[in-house]
């Protein structure tokens, strides 16, 4: 067990290193740099600044210094942030977008469950209706129009919720952007939810149960949810993908200062070590979750293990 | 069941906290809420750049002399100056009663530090040049002098010389950028390259920094030591960064914001119909143009081409029907409204539409160019709505009154910088420049060969011979028409096409006095008070 889970360490490092590389050569490629901007800098005061940053050492020094340090984890100064390093920054940013993709993803599904499980009982039914239009709308309408309508009707005309996120210290600030992030999700996991819900409904052992004098709260319960979530859970992927992403543009309009913008300014503002550093830290996320999923797997079934 | 049961009671415990905590009170009694459009890069006075990093710093430190709301040059930390006959010496002398937010004493040695730290290479402070006429300052930068060799020395504690290598008549302008503010020498050495962080940076000013969120919000708080503190009315600042104008529009109308750092570029005769005298809207030193390669063919040696596409765009047009938020049209290089100086404008401003036009095609036909050989080339510009919009305004302007043929590219803005700074594919761009102090050679210097910032590659004999006359002379007089002059030719070459001057944008809720409007654009958050009711 301990090899094994050794060997998926060991294993794991060549894809890491490669991700590096590859951002790395990517961030270096894209057309200017770092301390570009309209008020272009003398030649001199430029070259001390690439200096102060190794910016004039050729590209496969830089790579190995970046890498030196990023062994020893050390992520580097951010660019843009030069009071901050990288580490710092995604220190702080990462929590809030976690929290709020968290919250989100509750959301989701409680919600999104819930009212396709209704529309299902209650199939062709005004309720079921209702319910199936508001997922569609929830689908088609883009996260950065349905910000600005809930911010505009929520904190500008009734004035319940803050507008931004440094606004208030309180918890209030979450409740725009996580119901903005979620919206879609709930469409989605309604209209499959229902889909799945009428399927399992018509099944024998549903009628069985039924048979056998059970409520319907009961067989929902009991025997209808379970298996009518299945496809539901195999959604919770590309769901966590789009949350992942939607935050994005959610953390911006609220001025969240989450892992997604500074991603998104760091690309603009060729932050080199700033994007790297997320990157990386994305990566090296990823590789461990799975590496987890991994192992667990082996240790419920001995077959997966490697030989 | 049992794996869908535990994500419900997650999901309603968090729906049940978060509405049991809504509704939290906005704290606005006696701290200001204002916008900035992006974080500082750094509140280390030698690693900030940026406007927004700049108004931050205002606020926090101060320097030997700062502005008025309405734009006066007045005393800060020196509480006056001498300066000698032929305009190489300034002489300070510091307050008193000037104290560090920690309780010490500013001193003239603090501005050597500062000063020094600035022009020395390990540094790599952006703004580096800024004194670049005080003795010895550009050797240093590239490090051919060491630092103590600069023309700068603490005669006592309140007493401070600088001496320059010519008579610079901006200097004391230069003096309000924070690039030139004092350090305290005591922090920096114990707390090394984190001395600008929260709990470390020391201010001279009016506040102290308090936190700093990256990406979210910077508070201040009211330094009890500042030597002005009983005059500063407002307790505390928090600069709340909104990178989108429209969110910030929206936090303003919430009332989270009391003052915008801009307004949106659309639906503007609404804004100004809805906020009224909320909405400021003042001209502003900076110019927004379009530049020639002068480098390379078509535009290489070609000026009656220049001439001809600058003579054909109808920048009254432009600056109204298109940008239509107050900017002025401009008709020359350098903005109107800098001290002491006339800008020379265009020949052509003075001439009706039609005139203007049959002469641009005069001179397009001169060129070599006409219906059956039209010029083809391509306009640059940096994505944005604004931009495409004059772009394809101008496009049009081109092809209806010369019949030019001109093929819009917009880059990303980084790509488009390296694009202008190689001048390979580049043929003409969209840039802009705005004033780093009050002063024409803020703009005109752009254009000197040598400049980094002189995009078109202009090269001028003539040009430069002005402009060093100019930098030479003691006498404001003579040197303003040196200026003058030394812009007339730059313009009748049209190494640039200016199309509009800036202006500055701002709501500022009514309970905000205060207020000044000026060509800078600098409103210290010590000048403002809040009256209490809403």
């Amino acid at each position: 067990m301990l090899r094994y889970t050794l060997l998926r360490v060991l294993g794991a490092i060549p894809t890491l290193l490669l991700v590096i590389v590859l951002a790395f050569l990517m961030v270096h490629a894209a057309p200017g740099g770092p301390f570009d901007d309209e008020r272009a800098l003398p030649a001199d005061v430029e070259a001390n600044i690439r200096g102060a940053y190794h910016l004039d050492e050729p590209l496969p020094k830089q790579f190995i210094r970046y890498l030196s340090g990023l062994v020893q984890g050390d992520l580097g100064p951010s660019y843009r942030y030069r009071d901050y390093t990288v580490s710092e920054l995604i220190g702080q940013s990462f929590p809030l977008s976690l929290q709020l993709g968290v919250l989100a993803m509750a959301l989701a599904i409680a919600v999104g469950v819930s009212a396709g499980t209704v529309a299902a009982l209650r199939q062709d039914s005004y309720l079921d209706r209702i319910v199936m239009a508001f997922s569609m709308t929830g689908i088609s309408i883009p996260v950065f129009v349905f910000a600005p309508v809930l911010v505009l009707l929520f904190a500008v005309k009734l004035q319940w919720l803050p507008a931004g996120w440094s606004s208030t210290s309180g918890s209030s600030r979450l409740l725009l952007p996580v119901i903005t992030l979620a919206l879609p999700q709930i469409a989605y996991i309604a209209r499959l939810t229902r889909a799945s819900m009428i399927d399992v409904l018509g099944r024998d052992f549903i009628r069985t149960a039924r048979a056998q004098g059970l409520g319907t709260m009961t067989i929902v319960r009991l025997h209808a949810l379970k298996p009518a979530m299945l496809p539901v859970l195999s959604y919770m992927g590309p769901a966590i993908a789009a949350i992942l992403t939607g935050s994005v543009v959610v953390e911006e309009i609220f001025g969240i200062p989450g892992l997604g913008q500074f991603f998104v300014r760091g690309a603009l503002n060729r932050d080199y070590t700033l994007v790297l550093g997320i990157v990386v830290f994305y990566a090296t996320l990823i590789v461990f979750l799975n590496l987890v999923v991994d192992v667990l797997y082996s240790a419920l079934d001995p077959r997966v293990r490697y030989q | 069941m049992k794996t869908i049961g535990p994500l419900f009671l997650l999901a309603l415990l968090s729906a049940l906290t978060l509405y049991s905590c809504s509704n939290d009170p906005v704290d606005t009694g006696s701290v200001l809420q204002r916008g900035l459009p992006t974080d500082p890069e750094s509140l280390d006075l030698h690693k900030a750049r940026s406007t927004q990093a700049l108004e931050v710093l205002r606020d926090i430190g101060e320097g030997l002399v700062a502005y008025s709301p309405g734009g006066e040059l007045q005393p800060a930390a020196a509480e006056r100056w001498e300066i000698s006959d032929d305009g190489l010496n300034y002489t300070f002398y510091l307050r008193p009663d000037a104290r560090w937010s920690n309780g010490d004493a500013v001193t003239a040695e603090h501005f050597v530090f500062a000063l020094r730290r600035l022009v020395t290479p390990a540094t790599a402070a952006f703004y580096a040049n800024m004194l670049s006429d005080v003795v010895n300052a550009p050797e240093i930068v590239t490090g051919d002098e060491p630092p103590e060799a600069m023309g700068v020395a603490a005669v006592d504690d309140l007493t401070l010389v600088l001496r320059l290598v010519r008579p610079t008549p901006y200097l004391l302008s230069l003096l309000t950028h924070p690039s030139t503010f004092p350090l305290h020498p005591g922090t920096i050495a114990e707390s090394g390259d984190g001395f600008a962080k929260p709990g470390n940076l020391l201010s001279n000013g009016a506040y102290v920094l308090d936190a700093w969120v990256p990406g979210s919000v910077i508070a201040l708080r009211r330094n009890e030591n500042y030597w002005d503190n009983a005059n500063t009315a407002i307790d505390g600042v928090n600069y709340h960064v909104v990178v989108q104008d429209a969110a910030e529009l929206n936090r303003y109308r919430a009332d989270e914001l009391h003052i915008t750092s801009t307004v949106p570029p659309d639906n503007f005769a609404e804004l100004k119909t809805q906020f009224g005298a909320e909405l400021h809207i003042a001209p502003y030193l900076g110019l927004y143009y379009y530049g020639f390669n002068l480098a390379k063919p078509p535009f290489k040696d070609n000026r009656a081409l220049r001439k001809a596409l600058s003579m054909a765009i109808d920048r009254e047009q432009l600056a109204t029907k298109i940008v239509g938020r107050g900017e002025a049209p401009a008709f020359s290089w350098v903005p109107p409204g800098v001290d002491s100086y006339k800008p020379t404008v265009f020949g052509f401003e003075s001439l009706k539409p039609e005139e203007r036009e049959n002469l641009a095609r005069r001179l397009y036909k001169e060129a070599g160019y006409n219906e059956q050989k039209p010029l083809r080339f391509e306009l640059r510009y940096n994505t944005s709505d604004t931009n495409k919009k004059i772009a394809v305004a101008v496009q049009s302007m081109w092809r209806n009154v010369l019949g030019a043929e001109a093929t819009l590219i917009n880059e990303e803005f980084q790509v488009l910088l390296s694009n202008m700074r190689e001048a390979e594919v580049t043929q003409a761009f969209r840039s802009s420049w705005m004033g780093d102090y009050n002063d024409a050679h803020t703009f005109l210097s752009v254009l000197q060969a040598g400049s980094a910032a002189n995009m078109p590659r202009y090269a001028n004999d003539e040009y430069e011979s002005l402009m060093r006359r100019a930098a030479s002379q003691v006498d404001p007089e003579r040197r303003r028409l040196f200026l003058e002059e030394a812009e007339r030719v730059m313009l009748a070459d049209h190494p640039v096409i200016p199309l509009y001057f800036y202006v500055s944008k701002h709501l500022v809720k009514p309970q905000v006095s205060g207020w000044g409007d000026n060509v800078l654009d600098y409103h210290y958050s010590q000048h403002l008070s809040l009256s209490a009711t809403e």
